[in-house]
């Protein structure tokens, strides 16, 4: 029907029509798909919610005298990163915290703060703390290093994570008579609530469910700059089963990301605490869908109704790593605010917001329709359902 | 009638005195305590939802203010920092009272301050600690 070169030619020339994956629905209930999908050339989608594996790698830039922090350490305001590279290279990884947090020694501990918060005060610009030391040699003499650094004085600032953007979520529940902290959020006992964490029908990988479109890559907005798929994410998993409309039932694929820190924004990084659990970074996310034929329109189209996920007890089964469901919903009854479970109303919650995916969805398309952000195509697909690609748990072996 | 939710704060030498059967005896007025810290030479603090007959209610308030208790409306307490909200609404259904919801077209969180009966569940459960307490 189209090419991502056509599309990008129509985003040059101000011509081209771009649509949320909240209008896309509306357009293809009233006119159809087929039609929709002869008017529409982009779909764009978003996404707000807490992602842990997360970090940034920075390049400090080499002190006088000089100092080589692989095999030494470094801290960025107390929170350690790793150093293990050459002389001034720097990962810090959100979930770190620093090592006199009381962690959950006085439970649930509130994890107040840790690398999520550090990656967020560098984005909004403000100086950071960073103590590193070193064992020192003939080329690099220096041994300590304690400075204020800040983001526009970095060489590199490169936002870098290795699973984001989870193609659909388990809504999480306590079976158990005590509450419990999780990282989907306190749940209450005797399912007190259920908690859930998508941006359903805005949901980036939810509106692509085959990945035709979105792949290695792939341009995207990220932390309120623009980055790029770089692989298919950690734990990618796209062998689960899917309903008949191609959309994953279960956590499915996920994407790994990288973009330069440097010119993304605090309100779309934003370091979060879980309380009795640990710290972690919420990152926005959006994805074009260039709507090359009727199918990724289809697909592009999906509602809410259409999207199922699984009810999982966080107190015995997911620990103890125990497969199975205690039913299935859709993002349009956990919408309403309550599903029912084992007969039961429970009030649900949603760790991502919708509302902020809807402003980067309405962020993306702004951007297409000015002629700032034109398309890629991706270099290489993520692996896909039918690939074999499949994500295992650990076998352990006794060390002899 | 009148109902309100009030926060008292009364100073170190009045922890012993009996304030609120003071309320119920002289003042007719019936009362639902949210809250108390009370510590022996600091301060104390109390929560209360406090209901009555008009007239009975505004001698009761004079009564307290005449021994010294601050009293503050209770929605000034628990405030909520809009910079930090991200409008998850992860903290929906630990809300006890029903004082944050989801707006069902906007999807944002509301918090409707008079709602709030200051159990501060809310405080610790929000991920990214938009919730604050200001007593």
């Amino acid at each position: 029907m189209r090419t991502i070169k056509q599309i990008n030619e129509k985003i040059k020339k101000g011509e081209v029509v771009c649509l949320t994956a909240e209008e896309i629905i509306d357009l293809a209930e009233s006119k159809g798909v087929k039609k929709a999908a002869e008017e529409v050339d982009v779909v764009t989608t978003g996404t707000f919610g807490p992602m842990c594996s997360s970090g940034a790698y920075f390049n400090i830039g080499h002190s006088k005298p000089r100092i080589k922090l692989g095999g030494g350490t470094c801290k960025f305001n107390d929170v350690p990163a790793y150093c293990g590279f050459a002389a001034v290279d720097i990962y810090l990884g959100a979930a770190a915290m620093p090592d006199d947090d009381p962690h959950n020694k006085v439970f649930p501990g509130e994890f107040k703060y840790g690398g999520g918060h550090v990656i967020q005060e560098l984005v909004a610009g403000r100086d950071v703390r960073l103590e590193a030391t070193a064992y020192g040699t003939d080329c690099y003499p220096r041994k300590k290093l304690e400075t204020l650094v800040n983001i526009k004085d970095l060489n590199e600032a490169v936002l870098f994570n290795i699973r984001n953007c989870y193609q659909n979520y388990n809504v999480a529940v306590n079976l158990s008579d005590k509450i419990i902290y999780t990282y989907m959020g306190v749940l209450k006992p005797n399912l007190g609530n259920a908690n859930y964490c998508s941006a359903g029908q805005l949901s980036p990988l939810l509106k692509d469910p085959y990945y035709k479109t979105i792949g290695i890559g792939t341009k995207v907005f990220l932390g309120g700059g623009i980055g790029y798929v770089a692989w298919q994410g950690t734990q990618h998993n796209p062998g689960i089963k899917r309903k008949d409309n191609g959309i994953p039932q279960v956590p499915g694929g996920t994407l790994a990301v990288i973009g330069d820190l440097k010119q993304m924004k605090p309100e779309w990084l934003v370091g979060t605490s879980m309380l009795g659990y640990g710290v972690t970074l919420t990152v926005g996310i959006g994805v074009p869908i260039p709507i090359l034929n009727e199918e990724v329109c289809r697909h592009a189209a999906a509602k809410d109704k259409d999207i199922t996920t699984q009810i999982v007890d966080y107190s015995q089964a997911y620990p103890q790593m125990v497969a199975g469901s205690l039913g299935e919903v859709n993002y349009a009854q956990l919408k309403t605010g309550k599903v029912n479970i084992q007969g039961k109303n429970v009030l649900t919650g949603n760790l991502s917001s919708y509302s902020r995916a809807r402003d980067i969805a309405d962020e993306l398309k702004s951007w297409i329709k000015k002629g700032d952000f034109l398309l890629t195509e991706p270099v290489a697909p993520l692996p896909g359902a039918d690939s074999g690609y499949t994500f295992k748990a650990l076998k352990e072996r006794p060390i002899i | 009638m009148i109902s309100k939710k009030i926060v008292l704060h009364f100073p170190h030498r009045m922890v012993d005195q009996p304030i609120v059967y003071k309320l119920v005896k002289d003042y007719d007025l019936k009362f639902n305590i949210l809250k108390a810290y009370v510590t022996q030479r600091e301060e104390g603090l109390m929560v209360l939802e406090l209901s009555g007959k008009k007239e009975n209610y505004s001698e009761g308030i004079k009564y307290l203010e005449s021994c010294g208790v601050k009293i503050q409306p209770l929605s000034q307490d628990i405030i909520r920092n809009e910079a930090k909200c991200t409008d998850c609404g992860v903290c929906v259904p630990i809300c006890p009272s029903g004082a944050l919801a989801v707006d069902p077209l906007t999807r944002k969180v509301h918090f409707y301050d008079n709602k709030c009966i200051a159990c501060e569940l809310c405080i610790k459960a929000c991920p990214t600690r938009a919730m604050e307490v200001h007593f």
